[in-house]
This record gives C-alpha cells, structure tokens and sequence, in this order.
C-alpha cells in the first residue's frame, strides 16, 4: 500500500468521524518524516494516522528506536534541519475554532501560539530541557507571566504546580543542576502544565522516578484528561500505559501497528507483534522478541515485523493495510481474532 | 542454609554525605546463586549500599566482607584478585559507557586492565557481545551512534568479561523496553546458573521481583527494614 488510507474510506471509521468530530482536539493524517544522513535515509514516521480527543489519554508504546519520540518533536516543529515531513496534523482545541496544520502553519504561527501553550510537552530528558541559569521558581514564574499571570497570582501558582506535581515547594528555590533526576522530572512536568495545554504530550514522563512518584505522575495525567484535556503519553513502560490510558497505539519500525482500546490490548492484541511485547512482561511470560528491530535506514519492502513473526507467510512481503479489528485498527494480514 | 563462606556482605555500614546520614548500620548479604531484591523509594539509599558493595565507596562505619574475608581500603587498594569477583551493573548506560570508545573496547577495556593482550581481549569481548545478543557489526560503533538498549547490553558484556561470582544490578533494566529487558534479564540469569553467581537486584518493578528475586530487601532512609517473607 502506498497510497494513503484515509479514515473516510472505512464505512465504520466514517460513522465514529462524525459522531466524534466535535470532541477532536487532534488528527494526524499520513504523517511521514525522513531524516537526510550523508550516506543513507532513515525511516522515522511512516503514514501515521490517529486521533486523539478531549478527555482521551492514548499511550504511544513501542521499543526503543521506533520513532515515538520523532513522533512528538515533528508535532510540535522541532526538528533538526535535515528532517522532511509530509502529511497533516490538524490541531483543534475547541469545536469552534479552526484546525491548525501543524505541519504546514509554518514556525512563526507554531512559536506564538501553538508550542508550550495548546500544545505542551514534557520532554524525555529534562536534565537537558532545562537552562541551568534559573531556579525552578523563575522558570515557573517566568512561564506563567508569559501566559498571562500577574506577578502575585504566577508565584502561588507556581507553588500550587509544584505540590501538583509532587515537587517540596522549597526545591524550587534550587537551580536545575542541583535537583535529582527525578525532581528535575517534576520540575518539566510543572513547567508544562503551566499553560494548561489542550494537548500535552508526555515524552518518557516517570523516567528516572520511583514507582510511587511514577504512579503519582500517571495519575496527574489521568486527571487531567478526567477534566476535559487531552494527553499523549509516549513510554516504552507497558504498566504505565495499563494503568491510565483508555487507547493504545502500538509503534514498529516507524509505523502504527496497532491501535484498541486499553483493555482490549491489554486482553487481547490484534497484532503479533503487539502479542510479543506483551508476553515479554515480567509478570506474563517473560519472554524476549527473537531477533533485532530492524534498522530504520534499511525497512523490508513488506511488513516490517514478518522477519520476527512466527505467522508470517508470503503474502507478508507486501505491506498490510490497516483493517478494522474489534474496536481498534490493525496492520497485519493474519492478525488475531480477525475472521480471515 | 547458605554457609558464611560463599557471600558478599555489608556488615553494619553507616554513610553520610556532608553529615546528612545516607545509610545507617545497614547489613545486607547475598549468597552464591541467590537473587536478592533491593527495593526502596528514590533517595533511601539503594545505589549506595550497591556502590559500598562494589567497594567503589569507602563507608564511615562498618565493612564488607566477601566469603568471610574482611575487605579493607578503597577498591584501588583491593587486590584485583578480589575486586574483580564484584561487578556493577547501572542504570544509565550513557553515564556509565566512556563515549571516545568503541562498543569493542567498552566490552573489553576491563580485561585489557586485568592484563589480557589486546588480541585476545578483543577475542573475549566478542564471544560476550555474542552472548548478550550484540550483532558484530554494532561493535565498530560508538556509544551515542547505538540504543540505550544495545548500550546497556554491552555494559553487561563489559560487567561479565571480568567474570564475577556476584552481579550488582542497579535498575539496570529500568529504562529498557519490555522486549529488551527480558533478554537482559534472560542473560544474566543464564550466567548466574552457569557460574553460581549471586545477584542483588534493585528495582521498583514488584513484577520483575516477583519473578527474578529469591528474597526481597526494604530499605527507607538509610535503614533495612524488618523482614517481610519467609
């Protein structure tokens, strides 16, 4: 398949289309993204499409190197000069307003309006995200005056956020480099809800955090999605996606594989691959995926993960299409639980 | 029962770090071919305790002492004889990996420090890539051009080359993904039959303890807490 699959051409994606148009803060249609090296091209994002909407928490799950994180670097147009992207994400933060393609809207409009404010991230390796020349409190208060509050309100809210995030409201008097690992974690996480983004996307957000600070962020997120906002987790960390998100989209090789409902993953996975990764868990299986991923400079013409699948057949050397599996998609020619 | 002679143990070790107590009279053993879980909140002192067991971290009070032998002085002033019998394995593998060198020399710098001719420390440090299900072709290239996941597997390689009777991990499949982890723990486990190697095993992860630890250790603020099993 090389020509796109839009959502319309499904009968039963049209049907959801419309009865979930108005709470779709996010569409992301054949999005594709190359990176130029001096002696070869890599694969990052391969005609990716999902959606997100209000009060949704959908969780990006994949092994490392499969392109999560470009994922959410092209969203928000930080990406290194020798990227090409193709495709649209239309971003909408209420039924009213005009989607913004944040493909094509260009960096000035991204820069104003769209990056850190509708749309918020927290980065993978705050360490690196932070500028070790303010405390926390100045990059808090900072933040927050930017986005409108008066000097008294942004200092109690920067206070507030901290106790949010599980942050001792006296650390934020220390600079970057003085926090741990895991404080300068909540201190990204704090800066990111300080506008109280419509969309945040949480790269790797419990990284370097102890299981009761990691449960304490995921929630955090849940929350936030309980109140009507939007979140998209990227994590390589299968139990924090089984505990807060209502959607999961599984990643291979630079393409969606799979997308269900939480539970349904969880229980019952339509892709091989999806079925592997989790029997690989500690408290399932435990089991490794023979073989390696391939290299995203060099993806077999056909399914990307017919090289490791115990189902593969010939009909495996030409690409799957997306098909409708219970409540989800999948791309696979012998996924589970299809009548085929 | 495991008899005093075959473990590394930490004996009363009390740390501070600028007069704020980091562990205190913390004892802790791990026998030959057991698996003992560490597990604690961030901050409780959990990759101290492993960084005095490695003898990288001389404590103010107490010892270690390994097959009921006192272990005294800093690692550089242990025999290599003895401070070879303990490897660390950590959580971050771009902090612990020097980033000048090849995956290669990664894998083999310890033995060439052992004294081992280049050659044949090239040599081993292949048939441990292999082990660790490191491709050749990886071994050519530095840390930054590599996965965390392929870089921490040749810091395991580099942690065995030097053949350990006792394996301190440090959540150091925490940052790996399902897949990965698996084949890590897949490793080391096949090693510790293989050689009745003793591992302590600090996570977070109580599935990843349930499945891998013999016993598990609570520690908070610097002290073991009262038994919770058998």
């Amino acid at each position: 398949m090389t020509g796109t699959v839009t959502e319309a051409t499904s009968p039963a994606a049209a049907t959801a289309t419309v009865s979930d148009d108005r709470h779709r803060v996010l569409r992301v249609d054949g999005l594709t993204v190359r990176f130029r090296l001096r002696d070869a091209l890599v694969h990052a994002v391969t005609d990716l499409r999902l959606t997100l909407r209000r009060g949704e928490l959908l969780a990006v799950v994949g092994e490392s190197g499969c392109g999560k994180s470009v994922l959410a670097h092209t969203l928000l147009g930080l990406l290194p000069r020798n990227a090409t992207v193709s495709g649209h994400a239309y971003l909408q933060v209420s039924p009213d307003a005009d989607p913004v393609d944040l493909i094509h809207c260009g960096e000035r409009r991204l820069a104003r309006e769209v990056r850190g404010r509708q749309l918020g991230l927290i980065p993978q390796s705050p360490a690196t995200a932070l500028t070790p020349v303010r405390t926390g409190r100045r990059l808090l208060e900072e933040t927050l005056r930017a986005h409108g509050h008066s000097r008294e309100q942004a200092a109690a809210q920067a206070e507030q956020l901290a106790v949010d995030v599980g942050l001792n409201p006296h650390d934020l008097d220390r600079y970057p480099f003085e926090l741990s690992g895991g404080m300068a974690q909540r201190l990204a996480t704090a800066l990111a809800l300080a506008s109280d983004p419509a969309v945040l996307i949480a790269d790797e957000p419990t990284t370097g955090l102890d299981r009761s600070l990691v449960d304490h962020t995921l929630d955090l997120l849940r929350r936030r999605c309980d109140a009507g906002h939007a979140v998209l987790l990227i994590t390589h960390d299968l139990s924090a996606a089984r505990r807060v998100a209502d959607t999961v989209a599984v990643m291979y090789a630079s393409r969606i594989v799979e997308r269900q409902p939480a539970d349904q993953f969880f229980s019952a996975p339509a892709h091989p691959y999806s079925a592997a990764l989790l029997d690989a868990l500690p408290d399932r299986k435990f089991q490794p995926i023979p073989g390696h991923p391939p290299m995203l400079t060099a993806l077999p013409a056909g399914c990307a993960y017919a090289p490791r699948c115990p189902l593969a057949i010939d009909r495996c050397g030409a690409l799957p299409a997306d098909r409708i599996v219970d409540a989800g998609t999948v791309a696979c020619h012998r996924p589970r639980g299809a009548s085929a | 029962m495991t008899t005093h002679s075959r473990r590394l143990a930490a004996h009363e070790i009390t740390v501070s770090f600028d007069g704020t107590p980091v562990l205190t009279d913390v004892s802790l053993h791990i026998a030959r071919g057991e698996t003992v879980g560490l597990r604690g909140a961030s901050g409780s002192g959990k990759s101290t305790l492993a960084r005095v067991l490695a003898l990288l971290h001389r404590p103010d009070r107490g010892h270690v002492s390994l097959d009921g032998q006192p272990i005294a002085g800093a690692r550089h002033q242990v025999a290599p004889r003895i401070r070879t019998r303990v490897a660390l394995l950590f959580q971050s593998p771009r902090a612990a990996a020097d980033p000048r060198f090849r995956l290669i020399d990664v894998i083999a710098e310890p033995l060439r420090a052992l004294g081992t001719d280049r050659d044949e420390a090239r040599r081993r440090a292949r048939e441990l890539a292999d082990l660790v299900g490191l491709t050749a072709d990886l071994l050519d290239r530095r840390p930054h051009a590599v996965s965390d996941g392929q870089l921490q597997r040749a810091c395991l390689a580099r942690a065995l080359a030097q053949q350990p009777d006792y394996l301190l991990c440090d959540e150091a499949t925490a940052m790996l993904d399902a897949s990965t982890q698996a084949q890590v723990a897949a490793v080391i486990m096949s090693y510790q039959r293989e050689r009745d190697a003793g591992v302590l095993l600090i996570s977070h992860d109580q599935a990843l303890l349930d499945r891998w630890a013999d016993r598990v250790v609570d520690i908070a603020a610097g002290r073991i807490m009262a038994p919770a099993e058998r």
